[in-house]
């Protein structure tokens, strides 16, 4: 589906001609991301993280088939084998570390992506499905990177294991037995890592079709744009080609400088060098943290330290243990019913001044604090400043964008985009 | 090439507008960047298909000392090269003389027992342990194995006999067993590979 104007594509040889009648898959290249897929004209570079998420998500798929090819999920042998890459295999060590990080840049422009969404309310209608999809990538990425996390069987590997299944005994009565069967076993062992090895290079191929879904979902209303007023007639877009593949191209040389400067000169920067050390069940690290990406879920997590109980008698409701489990998965849930708490019409954050408010002094530090405590001792001040940080993140959700979304008086939108970009447009016949 | 001076463009010309020969200046960029981005990911494929290449420490591997000092005449024993067999054997008087006594023009593989061993160690045979013709191992190297009708070895799974200067006298397999590239470090030990 597309706008009423945009061009169709006409096969010129005869063997495209051809093909086209059989097999019309450049007829669906050409609709999708060619010339024949109408974008508004007026995105900015925010607009370009979906595709580098899509290029990071190529990238994770290759280097992660190829270094199948010489890791051994074994837990006897397994952190050998990842040393063995390092030093033996050609180029083994370039490609691991294009895989630690670009799981790392993976998870940047993800967050680019969703924060790209909270400020223009990407998530509102008729764009509700296209959101959930995103939210369920999300979740489907963090499951991946955990279990790759395992993988190399270091110190942060088998604590990590520890840790994230641990959070599963949480839950009342099934919580251990659940635990013991993730793991099949009493601790991290070998049965985890072969089963997490097994689902760590099945998730990227979902994820691959999710992002399908994605993109078709995409494709129906079409994008939204900076302004949040709708696409209403032709001047308010240009073709995908040569338009927004010249942009994104940009963005991604832009970003591949990054990637390769981390690659090449700070491969371990965020990383962890326990994970140097072969896992040990009898020794636990000093400091477990996840990869830095989890930080702020991990915050959430550590920020409930006393048991929910009734006032004055003591009892119980549900233990610390799991308020913060509850709490951490729901930090990522609530993400799930957004576009119903927020009830403005108006989409783009730049014409909700009150909206704009809370997102910029709000939201953006409450966030930048949790990844800052995520990866900080679990000691005061912040166990403190987590716990505030915590529930400020859910009031904002829970709270203030439905009252915003209500009592705001936002500034007036611009007739069209035409009008937006140009300063002039008249209303269309 | 568009004009690359761009302080004298002329009025009214843009990058975007077409000069007489139907160039335009944004052309240029569009060379450059797209050259730039195959030549670039075109590189990334030199990594991704060497990866599978032997690693360093399967190359580590590739030489390989033997001390063939206690082989007796007529013994021959089996060593790993490369992961493959190999056969080193001291050959008796008698299977120096009927090596000899072939006719070179008659063999499938022409070559002499002298040019299959080292000057000086002409009883010593130092071959791979693998059929020339579909990579089985032949028999013949330890005791009481079939050493085919030519007193060498025999391959079980197709059938090629080879003598005793392991040449290819009968069977499928096209050429003698290989003799891989080695050395006498001293009388006593060889260097392969």
């Amino acid at each position: 589906m597309s706008f009423a104007w945009a061009k169709q594509y006409e096969p010129q040889s005869a063997f495209t001609k051809w093909l086209d009648e059989k097999l019309p898959l450049p007829r669906l290249v050409y609709s999708a991301v060619g010339a024949g897929y109408p974008v508004p004209r007026n995105l900015n570079y925010m607009w370009n993280f979906g595709v580098l998420a899509g290029f990071f998500l190529v990238i994770q798929i290759v280097t992660g088939v190829v270094l199948a090819m010489h890791y051994a999920a074994n837990s006897e042998v397994a952190f050998g084998t990842v040393e063995h890459i390092m030093r033996n295999v050609n180029y083994g060590w370039m490609l691991r570390y294009a895989h630690a990080n670009g799981a790392s840049f993976f998870f940047i422009v993800i967050y680019l992506h969703i924060f790209r969404g909270f400020y223009y309310s990407s998530y509102k209608a008729p764009r509700e499905m296209i959101w959930l999809l995103g939210v369920v990538i999300f979740l489907l990425m963090m499951a991946t990177a955990f279990m790759g996390y395992v993988l190399p069987w270091g110190q942060m590997s088998f604590w990590g294991a520890q840790v994230i299944t641990g959070l599963f005994s949480a839950i009342p009565i099934v919580g251990e037995p659940l635990q013991v069967w993730l793991l099949g076993g009493f601790a991290p062992d070998n049965a985890a890592l072969n089963r997490f090895f097994s689902l760590h290079f099945l998730l990227p191929f979902v994820i691959a079709g999710v992002v399908i879904l994605h993109i078709w979902a995409l494709h129906i209303p079409g994008s939204s744009n900076p302004t949040g007023v709708e696409v209403k007639q032709e001047s308010d877009t240009v073709p995908f080609h040569p338009y927004y593949t010249a942009k994104d191209g940009f963005g991604l040389g832009v970003v591949l400088i990054f990637f390769t400067l981390m690659v090449f000169f700070l491969p371990n920067a965020l990383g962890h060098p326990d994970n140097y050390i072969e896992a040990n069940p009898l020794s636990t690290p000093a400091l477990i943290v996840p990869e830095w990406y989890f930080y702020p879920f991990y915050a959430i997590l550590r920020a409930f330290t006393g048991d929910l109980t009734i006032p004055f008698t003591g009892i119980v409701l549900i233990p610390a243990k799991l308020l913060g489990v509850i709490a951490m998965f729901g930090s990522i849930l609530v993400w799930f019913i957004l576009p119903w708490l927020d009830k403005s019409p108006v989409r783009s954050g730049h014409y909700r001044p009150l909206f704009r408010k809370f997102f910029w002094f709000g939201l953006i530090p409450t966030m930048a604090a949790l990844f800052y405590l995520g990866g900080a001792h679990a000691e005061e001040p912040y166990i403190m400043l987590s716990q505030i940080f915590t529930a400020y993140y859910f009031l904002h959700f829970l709270v203030i964008l439905p009252i915003v979304s209500q009592i705001e008086v936002p500034k007036p939108l611009p007739f069209s985009i035409t009008e937006a970009v140009t300063g002039k447009d008249k209303p269309a016949e | 090439m568009a004009e690359m001076s761009g302080a004298t463009t002329p009025a009214g010309a843009s990058e975007m507008t077409e000069g007489a020969d139907g160039i335009r200046r944004r052309d240029w960029i569009h060379v450059a960047a797209l050259s730039t981005a195959g030549v670039g990911g075109a590189s990334l494929l030199f990594p991704l298909v060497s990866q599978m290449a032997p690693s360093a420490d399967v190359l580590a591997q590739s030489t390989t000392e033997v001390d063939v000092s206690a082989i007796q005449p007529g013994q021959a024993i089996k060593v790993m090269f490369r992961k493959q067999p190999l056969f080193v054997r001291r050959l008796t008087a008698d299977e120096i003389k009927l090596a000899n006594e072939v006719d070179i023009s008659s063999l499938r593989d022409p070559q002499t027992l002298t040019e299959r061993t080292k000057e000086g160690h002409e009883d010593m045979l130092v071959t791979m342990g693998v059929c020339t013709h579909l990579g089985c191992v032949p028999l013949g190297a330890a005791e009481g194995e079939n050493k085919g009708e030519y007193g060498g070895y025999f391959c079980p799974c197709h059938g090629s006999h080879y003598d005793t200067a392991a040449r290819i006298r009968k069977g499928p397999a096209p050429l003698n067993l290989v003799v891989p590239e080695y050395s006498f470090k001293t009388d006593a030990v060889i260097r392969v590979g």
